[in-house]
């Protein structure tokens, strides 16, 4: 590599290449759902049926939006302390690491969850699952993970519900997961269930991941050590999302 | 050693209870540089039924042509009031609407530049993951040119493309299903 060249790759800076960005890594194989997944029958009138346009990721899809103590306050991690009064149900502590595919732990990132109350019932004008709705628990929370992308929410344990998919549907017990990134191709929404439920190898949701691996990922651990004494018990969640490239991309100008 | 991502799953019908405490359908404040534009769609699915349990995400430069986002290394002025995020919920009818400035033009690969356009992700019940689409703007010269919208085979351009309406906002419906699909994109 001649002087100039040598320089020029190490101070890409110029407008012109500015758009040459390294993306993000694309899903390895089986491991995320595709669209179409008939066993869940919504998928059907939902996923689109034309070929999908590859997209190479731009400034548009490795930047995202930056969250805030204005969005999140301390509180909203805990919530089990939304209203005037205890909600019923067992009591759990849900923790975990943010980190991307390059085991780099992605710091300050939004997560929202909801979920169902003990009882299987969301407070929802949608949900008419005949079970009791809960007037001290709302069901949603939102977090921010902390300089080594640790996060941590107080909650209580959800429910089962059915849900007429099919035949005696019911969904396993599950906290649902909004996770921004740095990138808006890292933007995930997942689920998280918990260890032992005989449920789960029943759910569509579930199975429309076609790895194995992948799939038992969405499954959290009993985590003793951060269970509280005469409090609650935990589980954790470490939740991946998409890594960078490593390569730098180079102009692809001739 | 690397890790492998955690798998998507879908928001389900109640996402609302998640998503609505950082709900921004005005993206822009009071007084914006740039042309203010107000964007009303709808959301369809394969039996071209408005879809009440969706969720729109927009994200877009300012008018400069910059993300308010510290991995866009240009040089180009920031805005402190405009994060450039929205977050809309459809209603009953599968309608959403919202507010924001015209993006600038942020560059592309290989020298290009690229259009002014919106990176809209989708939610909802029966969608296991996200999609991804854009909204780009009427009588706009560059979108001839855009890298991302040449890929985009000639016959479905359209469906990325707004109309402006008799009532001057821009109307770009996301259809999932059918003639007028949207283009979604592999990323």
């Amino acid at each position: 590599m001649s002087d100039l060249a040598a320089y020029e790759s190490a101070h890409i800076t110029h407008e012109d290449v500015i758009g040459d960005v390294a993306g993000y890594r694309r899903p390895y194989y089986k491991t995320q759902p595709e669209y179409l997944y008939p066993p869940y029958r919504s998928t059907i009138k939902r996923a689109p049926t034309r070929s999908l346009v590859w997209l190479p990721h731009t400034l548009s899809e490795i930047t995202g939006p930056v969250f805030g103590y204005d969005d999140v306050k301390p509180d909203d991690a805990d919530l089990t302390r939304q209203h005037s009064g205890e909600p019923l149900g067992e009591r759990i502590i849900v923790s975990g690491r943010l980190l991307d595919e390059n085991s780099k732990p992605v710091v300050k990132a939004l997560i929202e969850l909801w979920q169902a109350n003990a009882a299987g019932r969301y407070r929802h004008d949608v949900d008419d699952h005949d079970a009791p709705l809960d007037p001290n628990f709302t069901g949603g929370g939102r977090a921010l993970t902390d300089a080594h992308g640790n996060y941590r929410f107080i909650t209580i344990k959800p429910g089962a519900y059915p849900w007429r998919n099919h035949y005696n549907a019911w969904r396993p017990a599950h906290l649902h997961f909004s996770v921004f990134g740095i990138g808006l191709a890292q933007r995930l929404v997942t689920q998280m269930y918990f260890p032992g439920d005989p449920l789960i190898s029943y759910d569509p949701m579930f199975n429309s991941v076609p790895d194995d691996n992948a799939r038992q990922r969405l499954i959290s651990q009993f985590d003793w050590e951060g269970t509280i004494p005469d409090f609650a018990i935990a589980f954790r969640f470490d939740i991946v999302l998409r890594g960078r490239e490593q390569t730098f991309t180079q102009s692809t100008r001739s | 050693m690397s890790l492998l991502s955690t798998p998507s799953q879908t928001v389900g019908p109640f996402l609302s209870i998640g998503f609505s405490a950082l709900a921004v359908d005005a993206l822009a404040a009071e007084k914006p540089g740039g042309e203010r534009v107000r964007i009303h769609g709808r959301l369809l699915d394969g039996d071209g039924k408005g879809a009440s349990d969706g969720v729109i995400e927009v994200w877009q430069a300012n008018v400069h042509g910059r993300y308010a986002s510290p991995e866009d290394p240009q040089n180009k002025p920031i805005d402190r009031a405009f994060r450039g995020f929205g977050r809309v919920l459809t209603n009953a009818d599968g309608e959403f609407r919202f507010s924001t400035v015209k993006p600038g033009r942020v560059p592309g690969p290989g020298g290009t530049s690229q259009a002014p356009h919106l990176a809209v992700t989708v939610f909802m019940r029966g969608l296991l993951k996200q999609l991804l689409t854009r909204m780009y703007f009427p009588e706009e010269a560059a979108n001839e040119a855009d890298p991302v919208l040449k890929r985009v085979p000639a016959d479905r351009r359209h469906t990325l493309i707004a109309r402006r309406g008799a009532d001057d906002a821009l109307h770009w419906n996301i259809v999932l299903q059918g003639e007028d699909e949207t283009v979604f994109f592999d990323f």
